[in-house]
Order: structure tokens, then sequence, then C-alpha cells
């Protein structure tokens, strides 16, 4: 037993440093794992209300570009108001409003952190738990996806970009609505690659790609990108296909929470299928 | 020694601020990033006993870690080189040792000295952050190119950061 101490004691600055190594990489897998939530991250108060701050600085900076989106957003959204007027004049139905049930809801928020130079990254958001968001939402932008909400604290959250390399979207091609899945390979925070597109799928450079029905996080239709080039490799029977991206990563300033409102519905009924099927 | 305390904590601030505002949202070509906090670690006096060493490793670790949302990451990287850091000193001493309460910097060593020194730590540290980042070994060389230009971005930082801070002492 004394030699033992003893050799703890003339050891004892590699022990320390292997008790403390131990400790980070706990801290490190603790946090990769999805599911459980992590509460020393950005959306921690002190840290959330420093970048807060911050954002507000970026944001007076930002102003001149975000008036621009918001400009041409307004502009969009009037163009569909007047749409459906004159649709629904010309079919003349009264519609009934117990009829349909919204399914989303969007909640505004500022983003007061951001970063696109990692292999993983995130966003934090103004708006959490007292606002209504949950995990799992999905955020979107004027002009395309986001990611997805990944921990949420009382009055922040922290979303995983698009830019991340665990995320996935389920994407269709708009005109010919064959699905396939986007990630993101590393590099250039304008591109991503969509997978899964079979030979036989006529598709051409230009051509808009945006989400599809399968997923319960963001809205059918929203726009991701397009297509930049394609390429088949001999003996594949997908194509390889690099999309621009059309969310600015770098200059994001105001997002949208999409809240499903049947996600819930929709997850557990299909959690039922049994695993081994 | 009071002296010490106040100056390593004002550098502790001040690196981790010039990191977290400025450095963090730098990005060229995609994702190459420096990290010039470990500045801290490596001016610590040669004095300083190792387990105060790997403890402000850790602490500058983790609040790097905390604003960038990456827990575990800056922190394991960091107790790395702290410990490595009296090896790495011990193995590049000028051959009739060190002055007592000599400190790791341009002024005392040399620029010979310091910048060995620099390059030493400074990929030691950014190999095991990248490679712990990419969390795997399957895109090898490109994280390792990633390692190599970010490592002569952060080397560059320190050279210039030592000139100026020494510039203003001798003004001082």
């Amino acid at each position: 037993m004394r030699a033992l101490f003893l050799l703890i004691y003339k050891f004892h600055f590699f022990f320390f440093f292997l008790v403390l190594e131990v400790f980070c990489i706990y801290l490190l897998v603790q946090n990769n794992n999805y599911q459980r939530a992590s509460f020393v991250n950005s959306s921690n108060v002190l840290v959330g209300k420093f970048y807060d701050e911050v954002g507000v600085f970026n944001s007076f900076v930002n102003l001149k570009t975000t008036n621009k989106n918001l400009a041409e957003e307004n502009a969009r959204l009037r163009k569909l108001i007047a749409d459906t007027s004159m649709s629904s004049k010309a079919v003349k139905v009264s519609v009934n409003d117990s009829l349909y049930k919204q399914q989303y809801q969007y909640i505004t928020a500022h983003v007061i952190n951001n970063s696109i130079n990692r292999r993983s990254n995130y966003l934090t958001l103004n708006k959490g738990r007292a606002d209504g968001v949950r995990r799992e939402d999905g955020v979107i932008a004027s002009n395309g996806a986001v990611g997805k909400v990944k921990y949420v604290s009382e009055h922040f959250c922290v979303v995983m970009s698009l830019l991340h390399k665990d995320t996935k979207i389920s994407a269709r091609i708009k005109k010919n609505k064959y699905s396939g899945e986007l990630r993101w390979e590393g590099g250039s925070a304008t591109q991503a690659s969509l997978n899964d597109i079979a030979v036989h799928v006529p598709i051409a450079i230009g051509d808009t790609v945006v989400t599809s029905s399968y997923s319960p996080i963001y809205p059918e239709g929203i726009t991701l990108g397009t297509i930049a080039h394609f390429e088949l490799k001999p003996g594949q029977n997908f194509y390889n296909i690099t999309v621009n991206l059309s969310t600015t990563f770098g200059n994001l300033t105001y997002v949208y929470i999409v809240n499903n409102l049947f996600k819930n519905e929709q997850v557990k009924l299909e959690s039922e299928i049994p695993q081994h099927d | 020694m009071i002296n010490q305390i106040v100056s390593n904590l004002i550098r502790f601030i001040v690196l981790v601020l010039v990191q977290v505002l400025i450095l963090n949202n730098v990005q060229l070509n995609g994702y190459i990033n420096p990290f010039m906090y470990i500045l801290f670690i490596m001016l610590l006096p040669i004095e300083t006993p190792g387990w105060l060493l790997l403890l402000l490793s850790l602490a500058m670790g983790l609040t790097i870690d905390m604003f960038s949302n990456t827990l575990g990451m800056h922190a394991a990287a960091c107790v790395f080189i702290g410990y490595l850091r009296p090896r790495i000193i011990r193995s590049i001493s000028p051959r009739d040792g060190y002055e007592s309460e000599a400190n790791p910097n341009v002024t005392d060593m040399g620029f010979r000295w310091f910048i060995s020194y620099t390059i030493i730590m400074v990929l030691l540290h950014h190999f095991v952050l990248f490679f712990i980042e990419a969390f795997s070994f399957v895109e090898f060389f490109s994280t390792l190119f990633r390692v190599i230009l970010s490592s002569i971005l952060t080397i560059l930082l320190i050279i210039i950061s030592q000139y100026l801070f020494t510039s203003n002492k001798q003004q001082s």
C-alpha cells in the first residue's frame, strides 16, 4: 500500500493530467450525445446575456442588409396576399375555418451568435422556452432553411446549423418531386451535397431543391438551394449532386423558428412501427 | 508575486475576449481558424507548479469552450499542452540552463528560443484540437492540412503580439 502511495506521489503530475484529460473527454462525449442536453453552453444565462449585448452591436452594423432582406420578404408576402384573394374570388367558395387546422406557428428570433467556420456549427437565438420554442423545432430564414433547435433554456436556444456534420435534411427536387438527403460535407459554407437521387431521375443544373414533406421538422417546400453541378461515377446508381445553398449563413440576423403543432402526433405514430420490421 | 498573478489574470481576460470576439469570426478559405489564446498557457512563469499549470490550462480551455459551444474540445487540447509544457521547456533549454525567475517570452529568452517554443506548442495544440473536432482519422489529410494552415496563422499572430507587447513595456 505504501509503495502504491509512493508511486502515485512520484508520478502525481502524470496522474493528475490523466484525470483532467479523462474529464475533458467525458464532457466532450456527453455533449455530443444527442439526447442529453448540456447546460454549460451558450444557452446558459451569463454567456447568453453577453452574446445578446454583442448581438445588439452586430445587428446595428448589419442594418442595411437586414433592411434590404426584410423589404424583399415584404414584397414577396404582399404578392402572396394578392394571389390568395384573387383565387378565392374566382372560385367563390366560402372557407369554413373549422375545416382547417393551423399546422405551423412561426416565431421570429434574432441571431445573437453564429459560426460558419467549424466542422460543426451552431447558432444562438434570443428566444427560448418562455416564448414557446421546443427542442427539434425547425429554423428558417427568409431565403431558406437554417437548421434545427438543439438546446433550449428559458430565454435562449441553440440551433444546430445546416452546416453541421450530423445534419441530414430530407430534400426533394422541386420540379419532379424525387427526394434525397441533403448533407454538408464541410468546406465552403455556400455548398452542400444531395445524395440518393437515382440515375433515372432527369435533373439539370439550376434545378431548385426544397424540403420534402417527409420531415416533421420543416414545412414542405422551403427552399434549400439550386443544383450547382452533378456527376455520375461509373458503376454507381446514384448521382453525386452539389447544391448551392440559398441561405447566406455568413450574415444571418433574423430567422423564424417553425413550430409544427402536429409533430408529436406524427413522431409518436411513426415510433409504433416495430424496430425489426 | 502579486504582480505576476494580476498580469496573468489580465492576460487571461484579454486573450479570451480577443479569441471570442475577433478570432472566432475570422474565416479564411472555409474553416482556417487561428487560436491565439494558448499564448496564456505558453507565457505562464517557468516555475509554475505542475498541478497549477494543468488547472489553469483546463480553466482556459473550458472558458473558450463555453463561448464556442464545443464543451470539452479546447479543454482537452489545453490540458494536453499544459502537461507537455515542462518537458518541452526542458528539452529546448539553453546550454547553461534557465535563469531563476525567467519568463518564457521573447524579452527574456530571445527570438530563436521563443520561435521554436511557439512552433512546438502551437502544432501540438492544433493537432490535438482539430483531430478531436473531426473525431476520426477518416479525413486525415484534409484535417492535417487545416492543422498546418491554422498553425501558421496562430504562430504569426503570437510572434507579432509579442513584439507589440514588448515595445509597450520598454516605453513605460
